[in-house]
């Protein structure tokens, strides 16, 4: 099927257009963190008067991000092991099993989705510190606490995608490791979960990506010592003097995993949108 | 379909224990297998419970409270003030609810445009992608990097490209191109609406060609070849086959999309800092502003429960009126 000339120009304007509005600021933060300080202190300029590696070295000793770096990494990576397993057990449930309240529970967890985010920052700062005064367990403040909260957020989603992939799986897989003598936990370890690989790396992505790019409850929920890269980023920016150079080496070294991680994984996460998205 | 809830029980129970050790709590095969979903169910139960159930009643009972900083060590003990707070936010002659009502209407044009935009851009993008072509792998990679990218660090860049005397947007507009005659300010004032949308927009469209993109597959292609034969060119195809048969997958997206981009809060604290100009201030940066800075939190959850009803009025509508549209169009 020949397209016509017009398609094909409007196409390659459109997609031309398109791809500088989203490198332009990859640009910005690439060129940037390689930009003397005077570069990035006046006027932009396009192409830097001098090129150093400066800004990559001075950004651990400006905030004390490999701090940061390793708070962000135990609390999303716990956040995620954690939300991963619990949908998985939670997933097959519902795509295995008929039992009451299966309806009230899917459209609850679906609809925790809508809430505003503020909404339960209010309540759950208050809970966190009252918990801490009554029982001294550390919540507020605490990793803990920042992984309680996050595990839940990717979690409805991770559900209801996980739902979908199970449900592509053959039912006649698990039923036969069941009638060969399987409990119902073996046949979802050694049938469901190995056949829905693609989905729930799919939802690990998402469950990453959710904690390590949250704001809010990082901003309210951390202390000095707990603090994520999400508000550490922001150590360089309320200086006097904004060291741009720097905002930018941090701002791509905490970037590469995720974008890394992300275009290693995307196939799994595409597909696993697609499968909860358009069911 | 066969469901696991009855399976054959001879073999259920034939299923030998096979030499292991004897699980510690023996349940009667029947109660187990009832019981198994709720068990597999528990642990998501429970965190739903905790971290989403019970803070929103607890925030529910707080609109009813004067809870200032003075309560916050023992929120219990603050004074009930019945519908004070609700009052208070709602009474649009007053500071208060003027300023509420104002963010609220910044919000609903920010999300009405951000979404519309959002949604053109990855559509477009999608229809165009749909077919190979060189290079098109790469570009996908390319167009899913916003996605990706964590929002702080995106969002920080873009605060630098619209620094008034050292960012990028004002180096092209005011120095290169020479549209304005004094450098504009892009983070404060009114301008700070379009730098907000800017990076809404450049951080939310991929979503959208994700779905898009998703949907389009499940087109058959025979369609697209019947029509070719019957002479349609490529844009009427697009427009009579293609936008058609995305509508139950624009149905959700643009749903998705509008609670997503109402409730942002991440783009404008990142861009603006706590307190958002006036022509850019969200209403959950708002409600934020008026619980952690002026430390009233009654008041900022008597907002915050306003925020939701109104969320789920529009969304039962939104449902109720698509729901309405697909049955009419199957007909």
């Amino acid at each position: 099927m020949a397209a016509p000339r017009s398609f094909l120009w409007s196409r390659r304007i459109f997609l031309t257009l398109l791809a500088g509005f989203v490198l332009l600021p990859v640009y910005v933060m690439v060129s940037s963190s390689l930009k003397p300080l005077q570069d990035v202190s006046g006027s932009f300029r396009w192409m830097p008067s001098g090129f150093t590696v400066r800004p990559y070295f001075d950004i651990w000793k400006t905030v004390p991000l490999a701090d940061y770096f390793m708070n962000s990494l135990i609390v999303a990576g716990a956040a995620t092991v954690c939300s991963v397993v619990i949908a998985v057990f939670a997933a097959y449930a519902v795509s295995r099993y008929r039992f009451r309240g299966k309806r009230v529970f899917t459209v609850t967890v679906l609809s925790t989705q809508m809430f505003p985010g503020i909404l339960f920052l209010l309540p759950l700062f208050l809970i966190y510190v009252n918990v801490g005064n009554a029982t001294g367990i550390a919540l507020f403040g605490s990793r803990a606490g920042l992984i309680l909260t996050y595990l839940t957020f990717s979690l409805p989603f991770s559900i209801w995608m996980l739902i979908g992939y199970f449900d592509s799986v053959p039912r006649e897989l698990d039923e036969a490791a069941l009638v060969d003598g399987c409990g119902p936990l073996r046949a979802l370890f050694r049938v469901v979960v190995p056949a829905a690989i693609p989905g729930i790396v799919a939802v690990a992505v998402y469950a990453f990506m959710t904690a390590w790019g949250e704001v809010l409850f990082a901003s309210v929920m951390t202390n000095e010592t707990t603090r994520t890269l999400a508000v550490g980023l922001q150590g360089y920016a309320t200086q006097n003097d904004v060291y741009w150079n720097q905002v930018m080496a941090a701002s791509l070294v905490v970037s590469i995993p995720v974008v890394a991680g992300f275009l290693l994984l995307q196939r799994y996460l595409v597909a696993g949108l697609t499968a909860g998205a358009v069911k | 379909m066969t469901t696991l809830t009855t399976p054959p029980p001879s073999k259920e129970r034939a299923a030998p224990p096979g030499g292991k050790r004897p699980s510690r709590l023996r349940l009667p095969a029947r109660l187990r297998r009832v019981s198994l979903p709720y068990l597999l169910l528990l642990p998501a139960l429970l965190l739903e419970l905790v971290v989403h159930l019970i803070p929103m009643g607890v925030g529910i009972v707080m609109s009813f409270k004067e809870l200032t900083q003075f309560f916050i060590r023992d929120w219990g003990a603050a004074p009930w003030t019945g519908l004070d707070n609700y009052k208070l936010s709602v009474d649009f002659d007053a500071p208060v609810g003027e300023a509420l009502l104002h963010s609220f209407f910044v919000t609903v044009a920010f999300t009405v445009l951000s979404v519309g935009l959002c949604w053109l851009i990855g559509t477009a993008a999608a229809v165009f992608m749909q077919e190979h072509f060189r290079g098109r792998g790469l570009l996908r990679a390319v167009f899913l990097i916003p996605y990706a990218l964590p929002v702080y660090a995106a969002v920080i860049t873009w605060s630098f490209m619209f620094q008034r005397d050292t960012g990028l947007i004002n180096h092209v507009v005011h120095d290169q191109l020479g549209l304005t005659d004094s450098r504009p300010f892009w983070l404060i004032g009114d301008n700070s609406f379009v730098a907000l949308l800017t990076v809404s927009v450049w951080k939310g469209w991929p979503f959208a060609f994700l779905i898009v993109m998703a949907g389009l597959q499940n087109i058959p292609k025979e369609q697209y070849e019947a029509a070719a034969i019957d002479g349609a060119g490529m844009w009427q195809q697009v427009r009579r086959i293609t936008l058609p048969s995305l509508r139950p997958v624009n149905q959700v997206l643009v749903l998705v999309l509008f609670l997503w981009t109402f409730n942002d809060f991440n783009t404008p604290y990142v861009l603006f800092g706590k307190s958002a100009p006036e022509a850019a201030d969200l209403i959950s940066i708002h409600i934020y502003q008026s619980s952690f800075v002026t430390w009233n939190f009654g008041t900022g959850s008597a907002m915050s429960v306003l925020l939701l009803l109104f969320l789920l009025l529009v969304t039962a509508v939104y449902l109720l009126v698509t729901s309405r549209g697909r049955k009419t169009a199957d007909v």
